[in-house]
Order: structure tokens, then sequence, then C-alpha cells
């Protein structure tokens, strides 16, 4: 962990240094003088990672930009977007007594059906099912090869994530008794999806640590081939608003390019390491983002090589294909819309009434990564620019 | 009503609202509290029963935590703690503490004797009395290893209560928050660490000095146990009539806790303090409180914000960021559990 004096510990507190900030803060404020100038009258930057959201909420960010500059959540959070047909397939199979591994956000993830009067592995758990926490992977890689009987892990996950299962398969790690429901998912294609759904997006703050495995390379088609300029940013508060400087700067240029900030970690070429291992164990197929439905090779299958670590197979299930996929959504809830950035959490009628990170109602309340959840957690609702 | 989660247990919004609705809306109002004492009409940390010249405060409270034995201290100076901390926030001087110990069958008898000395060294240690109690034992399997309760009642000549506090009102904290919470977190997670330790102890030398000499301009006191200070500083506002802003760059959170925090996706302002205080004092002392604070051995007091006079309909609490931004601090909700990444 970062300690005084080490180099972690030194840039963590120059990206969180508020005359800094006020400096940057002027910039921006310059860039939006002279855009409103020539007549813009808002952007609309998006990012596309959970923990972005998290920064510019956590630091009210928000509430420091000029009035037109907006700030819109995008796809980035793995939880949020998990089709409820996992979650519904890892509650029965943990009912019939198989041990279900899962990390401490999807284990509360709801399902929109309910499955043995079940909707959630929570739920399962307090129904007496043997379903386990972890904080990583290798952690129920451990556990299972203690105890042998017959274990899932649902895997769910970006760029970020799916390198830990890769590695333990094309390791030999996995033991024999356990087998993986893989949720994994891609974030450029989903990305492509919302841009040009929602239409107006004006710059892109690229997922940082995404980046770190794919190469920031994975998003020049945003300015190649929609115009959007877009910046590849790190997680400290300045990180986003250098971000959002260099964004106002390419708009006012009218050259939009792809740029990386966060280039302490950040290349175009990524971890190849992790990209060969993601290549040897996965293909990319057309897959289901929960509230959105079917997006082109945008998710992570396992390969005909490495078939008998598939839990769907295993245990004689199988994933809907594109027509037999329903919408998993709970009357009333627009997570869909949320994810893609269309609407805000406050635009949702069940925002902290049927809905709160207590009783998760929607999957973007549930992950401390979720749109919804940040919102709530930490006031993101335009309260605090009314009070003070 | 569903089945109760552990979120309902977490001390956030889902506990108010779950003890709204199982305990205070089936409560006529004069069972709610004695004469003009201190009940369940109005959350603080312990009830108070007028008599001649004061009142009798009492508090109760049940404590579990995992695991038993934690770096800094045990369930058995968790519970002797607490108890004599809620008394001493509503202005108490603790007299006297009853306890009802449940307990496992098959637990360790060296474990559960150390809790106990633990609990009863503290009281010693405080001039408290420990004047009544029970045991049980439960089969293996229908508890989690061992629960503690204990009742504590003192006496004060004047109530701190939370409603008090005024517009302008400085907010002081006592010392490094969240270090409880952090040394339990570590501990869950397995992280073996010299850095984290629980500030649990008695909070006696420190408060009834102010007490006894600052009477008056101590509005509000308050030991921001689960939930922490986010949950605290929240009632107070909702209680209050105020909107409390607090200033991120004044808040004492050591390093590693921001560390840990920042990797398992906690907030150190919703983790739980067990030593340490939070205080609403008038403007025109709050400085000379805060040296005498100092003088009492709590050096890293500080002044942590204010309380404004209210801009919205309800109470709020507001954090002016590192970086000059500024948001609302919600009351923590939901379960503190470890995230994907």
């Amino acid at each position: 962990m970062a300690q005084k004096g080490d180099l972690r510990y030194l840039t963590k507190r120059l990206f969180r240094d508020e005359i800094l900030a006020s400096q940057i803060v002027n910039i921006v404020r310059g860039y939006w003088e002279l855009l409103r100038s020539k007549g813009v009258e808002e952007v609309k930057i998006m990012n596309f990672c959970g923990t972005h959201e998290y920064t510019t909420t956590h630091y009210g960010i928000r509430s420091i930009l000029p009035p037109g500059v907006n700030l819109v959540a995008g796809p980035g959070c793995p939880v949020c977007i998990t089709p409820s047909f996992y979650v519904e397939a890892a509650v029965k199979l943990a009912l019939e007594g198989v041990t279900l591994y899962t990390y401490g956000d999807a284990y509360r993830l709801p399902a929109v059906r309910e499955v043995g009067g079940c909707r959630s592995l929570s739920e399962a758990r307090m129904m007496g099912a043997d379903v386990r926490v972890v904080y990583s992977f290798l952690d129920a890689v451990r556990d299972a090869a203690k105890h042998g009987k017959p274990s899932v892990f649902l895997a769910v996950g970006f760029e970020t994530t799916c390198p830990a299962y890769a590695s333990a398969i094309a390791n030999n790690l996995v033991p024999e008794n356990l087998t993986l429901i893989v949720a994994g998912r891609l974030t450029p294609p989903a990305a492509r999806f919302s841009v040009e759904r929602v239409g107006t997006v004006s710059g892109v703050i690229a997922p940082g640590h995404v980046s770190t495995i794919t190469g920031a390379g994975v998003w020049r088609f945003l300015p190649e081939e929609y115009g959007i300029p877009t910046v590849v940013s790190g997680f400290e508060p300045l990180d986003v608003m250098i971000a959002i400087s260099l964004i106002l700067r390419q708009i006012m240029d009218g050259e939009p390019r792809l740029q990386i900030e966060y280039s302490r970690t950040v290349t175009m070429e990524g971890n190849r390491r992790a990209k060969e291992l993601l290549a040897r164990v996965f293909d990319v197929v057309d897959a289901a983002w929960r509230g959105i439905g079917f997006i082109e090779k945008s998710g992570y299958a396992l390969k005909e090589s490495v078939s008998q670590y598939d839990a769907f197979s295993r245990y004689g299930m199988r994933e809907p294909n594109r027509s037999e996929w329903s919408h998993d959504l709970l009357p009333g809830c627009i997570c869909g819309q949320v994810i893609i950035g269309a609407a805000k959490p406050t635009d949702c009628r069940l925002f902290m009434k049927r809905c709160t990170p207590g009783t998760p109602y929607g999957p973007c309340m549930v992950s401390a990564e979720g749109s919804c959840s940040i919102w709530a957690r930490m006031g993101g609702r335009g309260v605090v620019e009314e009070v003070l | 009503m569903g089945r109760v989660s552990l979120a309902h247990g977490s001390g956030g919004i889902e506990t108010s609202h779950l003890l709204e609705r199982l305990i205070l809306n089936r409560l006529p109002d004069w069972m709610k509290r004695l004469g003009d004492g201190l009940g369940l009409d109005y959350p603080d940390d312990s009830a108070a029963i007028p008599i001649p010249g004061g009142y009798i405060v009492a508090t109760i409270d049940a404590y579990t935590v995992s695991p038993i034995f934690f770096p800094g201290g045990d369930l058995g100076k968790l519970s002797a703690a607490g108890t004599i901390n809620d008394l001493l926030m509503l202005g108490g001087r603790p007299a006297a503490v009853l306890d009802a110990i449940v307990v496992e069958e098959g637990m360790d008898m060296d474990d559960l004797s150390r809790i106990v000395e633990s609990m009863i060294s503290i009281l010693r240690m405080e001039g408290v009395c420990l004047v009544g109690g029970d045991i049980k034992v439960m089969p293996s399997g229908q508890l989690d290893g061992i629960l503690v309760t204990t009742a504590g009642v003192g006496y004060a000549s004047k109530l701190i209560v939370d409603k008090n506090i005024r517009p302008g009102d400085k907010i002081i904290v006592t010392g490094p928050i969240g270090e409880h919470g952090a040394a339990i977190l570590a501990a869950q997670q397995g992280i073996k660490s010299d850095e984290f330790k629980s500030d649990v102890s008695p909070l006696t030398r420190l408060m009834l000095p102010l007490i006894e000499k600052y009477a008056d301009h101590i509005h509000a006191a308050r030991d921001p146990t689960r939930g922490g200070v986010a949950m605290a500083l929240n009632d107070w506002s909702k209680s209050s009539d105020t909107m409390i802003v607090v200033y991120e760059s004044e808040l004492p959170v050591r390093e590693p806790v921001v560390n840990l925090c920042e990797m398992m996706g906690v907030d150190p302002l919703s983790l739980a303090s067990e030593g340490t205080a939070l205080l609403a004092v008038s403007p025109e002392k709050a400085g000379e409180v805060l040296e005498q604070i100092h003088g009492l051995g709590y050096n890293e007091a500080r002044i942590i914000g204010e309380a404004r006079s209210r801009t919205s309909s309800v109470g709020l609490v507001v954090l002016k960021t590192l970086i000059g931004g500024a948001r609302i601090l919600e009351p923590p909700s939901g379960e503190i559990v470890p995230r994907i990444c």
C-alpha cells in the first residue's frame, strides 16, 4: 500500500491537490467561454467506467464545472450489465446444492425472474444455499480445490477482470470440480452502441484500467468514425478534470483525436501478455447486456478447447440466443437507459423510493460501480448546487 | 414484509426504517418516554429519566463482532467501552453496568474468560460497578460464537441533546476517524498489518472534564459507532433543523485507512469509531474547547466543519471535497461488501 514518501503516495497527493484543481477549473472555464462565444450551448462528455463516475460524484466534480459542461455515465459497471439469465442459472445451481462463488456486489444482483423463491444469490444464501463471496477468482480456486465439492464461479467482469480467469484456466490451476458461468464482456462494442443510441455525445472519457489491458488503440474508432474527442483518463479527480479540459480543447480546435491522459500506466498497445491469455481461452461472441439486448462481438465465451470449464455444459444448461433473450428489467426500472447514458439515475421514478442501496430493485443500484448506487450513496442528485 | 437482511443491522438507513416499522409505530407517544426525559421519541445515545435535580441516564446495546479478538481490543472491551461512551455522550456520569452473555456451546473456555476479564477490567479502571447479569448457552450452530449485551446506568445534572445544535456551532472530532471499522475490515479480509488498530476505549477522561466545564457550550456529543461520522452528522442535521458543512481537507483520516477504504470500495466516513467523539460546540468557545481537548491528550482533535442555517426542507450534510467541489454526504446505506474492481 502507498505510504508517505513513496512515489504512489506523492502521485495520489498531486492528483488530489486543491490548488492545481482550481487552476484546471479555470482552464476548463476559459475553454468553455470560448466555446460559448462560438454558439455552443452544451457539451455532453460520457465516461465508460464506474470508477470514473465514482470519482466524478465522490469529489463533486460536477459542482465545480460550468453548467453547460455535462458529465454523463455510460456503460461502465460489469455487474449492472450482467444479464438476468446468468443470475437465474447461478441461483438454480446454488439451490441444487452447488457451491456458488462470486464477488460481493454480484452476489446481491437481483434477477428479473424468481428461481425457487429467490431473486439473487444473497437470497439463496438466506435460504441455506452455499454461496461464498470472494475477493478474487483465485480465492475461489483455492477454496474449491480444498473442499472438492461441485462448485461454480459466477464470472462477471470486463477486460480488467477476465484475464484472471484466463490465466488460471491457461495455467491449469482450476480444479476439476470448479466451473465458470462466463459472463465477461468487452467495453468498446458497448461504447459504440451507446454513442450511436445517445447521438449527441461531444466527448468521451475512456476507461483507464480497461485500456491498460486492451491498449488505448481500441478507442480509435470514436474520433475516426464518429468524430468524438476521446481521452483515456486515470481515476484521481485531477485525471478526470484534465481529461475534460483536453476534450474541450479538442472540440475548440475542431480536431477530434485519441489522447492518453493516463500515461502513467496506459500505452497504445496495452498488456500483450494479458491479451494473449484472453485470446487463448476465450472467443469473442455476440452477447446479451442487461436491459439492452445483444451487442455484436461484445462477450467472452470459453473456447472449445477449454469447454470442460463451462458450467452451462457441465450442468446441462444453455445460454439463451438472440431470439430467446427477453427484456430483463423489472417493470418501471430504467436501468437500460441509465446504462447507456440516455437517462440519469434521478430520471427514474423508483430512485431512492422503491430502489435503494439496501433494497436494490434495478441492477445499477447494486454494485459500488453502478451509477444509481453511486448517486444514491454520494449525493449525486444536483441538490448540493441548490443548497450552497 | 420480506426477510431480514444484513443491511437491516448495518446501522444505516435500513436500520432506522426497520426500527420505525417494527417498534416505533407500535408505541403510543406516552410509552416512548418518561416525563420530560428522553426516550424513543427521539433517537440519541441514551435514554434519560428525570429525577429531582437531574436525570438517570440509561442505555443498552447488544455487541457482536467478527473476529471477537481484533487488533486493539476484543468483544469484552468493546461492550464495556461502548456502554460507558453512550452514557457520556448524553452528559451522563457512568455508574453501573448489567450484562447478558449468550455463548455458543463448544466455545473455548479460555476465550470466554478472556472476553469477560477484558470487560471487567475496563469497568474496574473506570470505577463502574457491575451490578447484575445473565449468562445463557445456545446449542452449537445456533449462534456464531458469542453475543454480549450490556446495559448502563448513570447520572446527569444536565443533558447534552443532539437537537440543541445551532447554526454557527463548530463540529469537532477528537481523533482520526474510522479506526475501529478499518481494523475489523482488515481482519475480516485477512490483511495482516500493524497499521490497523481499533480505537476502542472509554471516553471518560475526555468527556467528564468537558461536561464539567463547558456544559452550556457543548450542544451535542456523539460517538460515531455504527454508520460512522456520516450517520452521526446526518442524524444531527435532521434532528436539529440545521445543515452541516464538513471540509474533507480537515478530516483526520490516517493514510493506511484511506488506502484500505479505496481498496475495498468503502468510505472512511461510514466506518465505525469506538473511542472517538464528535462534538458540536458554540463558536465563541470552540477554540478553547479544542485546546482543552488537546490538553487531555487527544492531540489530533480538529474542527472539521460547522452547522449552518438550513436552506433545504430536510436535514442535509454537505461535504466540501478536497478539490474544492461539494457533494451531499449521504447516510450510509446497504451492507458493506468488497467490490469487484
